[in-house]
């Protein structure tokens, strides 16, 4: 089954900026602040440029021998004037202005006919794919600036021809840029939805595809601009772009070329423009990039810490080492006490994780299960302090691991470096994605062995050794081989086994298994859950396992624990909590899950669960609920315990679990 | 017996294969392998399998998004396919509803746009009739009116879900075609949009084809099955039948692979 990764999920609902669209890119770029260096910079040089014609400046193309090559500073002449008495600061000016403009038009023409070629071959592939990049690649086959020089030499030296030559020097890169992005585009379901709607290729490629390429389009203009400005210089410095006597940066910088000596400002101030021009469109394009690249989005500019962000009451204090140890007793695992996370993002504060307490025992299985942003994937992480932070924060509680030999270990206030002994050693995860979860680059045996060496000191020749006779272990066939092979030629069923394998290197006390199951189909699903059913009972290892799926929870779990938004609301044994639910939440949830073992109606929870940076005053289920009344509405509710250790977050928790119908006068939803 | 609604006919889809070297021989792939079903008006067939059975490779065929390579898919006797083009009446007639919600909603266009896309490219309607449609879809799928100008990215996955079951029914389409329209949703979504599947088909007398790999969705959903195992279908009949007394050996291995014997047993004395 499909169902989204949660780690990620209420992450990336925080990426997206609060007042999306212009504003909020405008408010990303500039707060660059190279790109604001870029920005002015390019600002102050593009409003001279427009205002060349209304500004006090000398005609750039007037001689005057008499005040030939005069210094800068000279009277009359700020930056002083070239061989032929023209004034400099004009023809830098007009320069600029005729350098900009060409660099602008190729940088467009470019775009236009590389986007098109990139599009058409993309969408139509085969033969129109074949034909068009093959023509591409000719054209990078070639040194680009020996491309431009034949083709100016074909057409003859002008400014337009130099535009001509660069566009088509630089259509290459747009060309292969869009079609690598139409592409994987093509193959999205939206697009095969306006096949259906009955549109034509046409109007699929301009109104489905381009719009989403578009952003691609501008980063690579962005990007080109600033080199089809130097290598329209570098044509003009040639004499075969602009003609005398228009100025342009490069046959300025041509036309002083020779006076290095005598007047070095001839040439010097053109090549500083160039600079400055070049630097400043950079600076922007860098900007630009980050703002729009979809590969970027993803958060690659912020790196997350190794260990979670925390705000705990104590942990400033003195005391943190005198807290005292609780007394637990000598089979529990794990004592979850209070845990409360969150994620901080501008102004906004969701209570992802809020107040969860719950115990594991040697060789128990606790499930822990809820839907996607419950919160459940968000606990187990935190247990090791493996939420992401930025914007991660533990903010409450303590996670004491027992049984070390210094005694139990407050995991939420204990250092990096304790941390990082016991992630991957005493506690191992699982994720539900092996794919991503894997090196990619490593080995199977590889990734099992590096696990072993690092937290047992095993060389390599024996880490090796021990990861194929674990890789055995977990029942991947031909473990010999397998070990040597790369994650991607390895099954959905076979990666996850890898997984497990890792997870079980070090003889974990606790394994928590995040959606293990979920990627993969039914067969394999049950063998997995088998095996790791079956190498739980030997090793004795605590199991947390988080899924959403009831009726994987119940075949594998002793005692469950049900979570919506961000909190427990019903935890217990596995008997009584599915033949006794005593919180709405989850009777109502198990009637939602058509089942072929035991038909029963299938009702649906009408509306949403409630966004965790606006939860209700009371019961986060409350305007969910077809027994919520005024009391339910107006305060927070505890988790109070029922029979043994039952214990549900509801005021009419036993009315619930007696199956007794709702008051009359509730609201009743369909 | 008279022509059903659909019949699929022999149908075959063939994929070469990648070759590391190019002497090498060229591998085909035949991700369907001589399908034969045939589906009457009003009912709900359930298609199912594992990833890789060639189940969303048939679903592709039937609506039209991908040519068959061998055999017929035939509506109410005419075939949709023809001189490699979809029949412009079938185009209309058979819709799709995708797994992904979010990715078969193009990110830039807004509520209004995603359902009127059908309405354009096959309907005469003028942008009055076209609103008014869209509003009625909305309505029909129970999406508030004031969601008719957002984008998808701000909707739930469920909501996105019904604006492709608006989508799809938009133009007047009969025959429904479901790509595991509920496995990339959370459990209590499901039933939501499960609900409102069976309500239009109720209501508006729709034939669905259901492809999933739950079998208790489809046990809930449908009233004939099609199991398929390596592009073949291995069993097919009344669903009471193929899921509660199988007679082929995956059947019956798919079933004892189903997860919640211990769930069933703490449900039946409540039930």
């Amino acid at each position: 089954m499909g169902e989204p990764a949660e780690p990620g999920e209420p992450v990336a609902a925080l990426a997206e900026p609060a007042g999306s669209g212009r504003a909020g890119a405008w408010a990303r770029l500039t707060a660059n602040r190279m790109t604001s260096v870029g920005l002015a910079v390019l600002g102050l040089l593009l409003a001279l440029t427009a205002l060349a014609p209304v500004l006090p400046l000398a005609d750039p193309d007037a001689t005057d021998l008499s005040r030939h090559l005069l210094p800068p500073f000279s009277e009359g002449a700020w930056l002083g004037t070239d061989q032929f008495g023209r004034d400099l600061l004009s023809r830098l000016v007009w320069g600029t202005r005729v350098s900009l403009g060409v660099g602008l038009a190729a940088t467009l023409a470019a775009a236009l006919v590389g986007a098109t070629i990139g599009l058409l071959a993309a969408y139509y592939g085969r033969l129109v794919d074949t034909l068009l990049m093959r023509g591409i690649d000719t054209v990078l086959a070639f040194p680009y600036l020996l491309l431009a020089l034949a083709i100016v030499a074909a057409l003859g030296p002008s400014l337009l021809n130099a535009l001509m030559a660069i566009a088509i020097v630089n259509v290459p890169f747009f060309a292969r840029a869009v079609r690598g992005q139409a592409l994987a585009i093509k193959n999205l379901d939206y697009i095969a939805a306006a096949r259906l709607s009955g549109f034509s290729d046409a109007r699929i490629i301009l109104t489905e595809i381009l719009p989403n390429v578009f952003p691609v389009v501008v980063v690579t203009m962005a990007t080109t601009l600033s080199w089809m400005i130097l290598e329209t210089a570098g044509l003009s410095f040639l004499g075969l772009g602009a003609q005398p006597p228009t100025a342009d940066l490069g046959s300025m910088l041509g036309n002083g070329r020779e006076l290095v000596h005598r007047a070095p400002w001839v040439a010097v101030l053109p090549g500083v423009v160039i600079l400055l021009l070049a630097v400043g469109i950079n600076l922007v394009s860098d900007g630009v990039r980050d703002v729009l690249d979809p590969r970027l989005k993803s958060g690659v500019l912020v790196r997350p810490a190794a260990l979670t962000a925390r705000r705990l009451p104590d942990a400033a204090s003195a005391a943190v080492s005198a807290a005292p140890a609780p007394a637990l007793g000598p089979d529990l695992v794990l004592s979850v006490r209070g845990l409360s996370t969150r994620f901080e993002v501008g102004g906004r504060v969701l209570k992802a994780v809020e107040d969860v307490s719950f115990d594991i025992s040697r060789g128990e299985t606790l499930g822990l299960v809820g839907e996607s942003g419950s919160g459940k994937s968000v606990t187990a992480l935190s247990l090791a302090g493996l939420v992401a932070s930025p914007p991660g924060v533990m903010v409450k509680g303590e996670v004491w691991l027992n049984g070390g030999s210094g005694g139990p270990i407050d995991l939420a206030r204990a250092d990096l470096a304790t941390l990082q002994a016991i992630r991957g050693g005493r506690i191992a995860y699982i994720f539900q994605d092996p794919l991503s979860a894997l090196n990619p680059v490593l080995r199977a045996g590889e990734q099992v062995a590096e696990t072993l060496v690092r937290h047992r000191g095993l060389g390599r020749g024996a880490a090796m050794a021990e990861a194929v006779r674990l890789l055995d272990a977990v029942k991947l066939p031909g473990a010999r081989e397998k070990a040597r092979a790369f994650p991607h030629e390895l099954s959905g069923g076979q990666r996850q086994r890898v997984m497990i394998a890792m997870a079980l290197a070090n003889r974990p006390d606790l394994l928590i298994a995040d959606e293990p199951t979920t990627a993969l189909d039914v067969t394999t699903q049950q063998r997995v859950l088998a095996l790791l059913d079956e190498l739980r009972r030997e090793t004795g290892a605590a199991l947390l396992f988080i899924s959403h799926d009831f009726a994987v929870i119940g075949d594998l779990c002793d005692r469950v624990a049900v979570m919506y938004a961000g909190q427990i609301v019903e935890q217990g044994s596995a008997a009584a909590l599915f033949a006794r639910p005593a919180h709405p939440y989850t009777e109502r949830l198990l009637q939602c899950v058509p089942d072929l073992k035991a038909p029963h109606d299938v009702t649906a929870i009408p509306n949403l669960p409630p966004a965790v940076d606006r939860l209700p005053p009371g019961c986060s289920f409350a305007p969910r609920c077809h027994r919520a009344t005024q009391a339910c509405r107006e305060a927070p509710i505890a988790l109070r315990a029922l029979d043994g250790d039952h214990a549900a977050r509801c005021l009419y928790a036993e009315e619930v679990a007696a199956g007794t119908a709702a008051p009359a006068g509730a609201p009743a939803h369909g | 017996m008279a022509e059903p609604l659909l019949r699929l006919d022999g149908l075959t889809r063939r994929f070469p294969l990648g070759r590391r070297w190019p002497w090498q021989k060229q591998g085909v792939l035949e991700a369907v392998k001589d399908v034969s079903l045939s589906v009457a008006a009003g009912e709900s067939l359930g298609i199912v399998g594992e990833s890789g059975c060639g189940k969303s490779t048939l679903a592709r065929m039937v609506v039209g998004l991908l040519r068959p390579s061998a055999g017929a898919i035939l509506l109410e006797g005419r075939p949709v396919w023809s001189g490699g083009r979809v029949d412009r009446a079938a185009r209309r007639r058979l819709q799709m509803v995708f797994q992904d919600p979010l990715g078969s909603l193009n990110p830039r266009r807004t509520v209004r746009q995603l359902i009127e896309a059908p309405l354009i490219g096959l309907t005469d309607m003028n942008a009055g009739q076209r609103r008014a449609r869209v509003e009625a879809l909305m309505d029909l799928v129970g999406l508030r009116p004031e969601f008719i100008h957002r984008h998808a990215h701000e909707f739930s996955g469920g909501q996105c879900q019904r604006i492709g079951i608006a989508r799809a029914l938009a133009a007047k389409a009969d025959i429904i075609v479901l790509d595991e329209p509920v496995s990339a949703l959370d459990v209590s979504i499901q039933a939501q949009i499960l609900a409102i599947l069976a309500d239009l088909r109720a209501r508006l007398g729709l034939t669905y084809l259901f492809i999933s790999h739950d079998l208790s969705v489809v046990n809930h959903v449908c009233n004939r099955v099609a199991v398929m195992y390596f592009g073949e279908v291995v069993e097919q009949g009344p669903t009471a039948d193929v899921l509660h007394a199988p007679s082929h050996d995956y059947t019956r291995s798919l079933l004892s692979a189903l997860p919640g014997e211990t769930l069933a047993g703490y449900r039946r004395p409540a039930a």
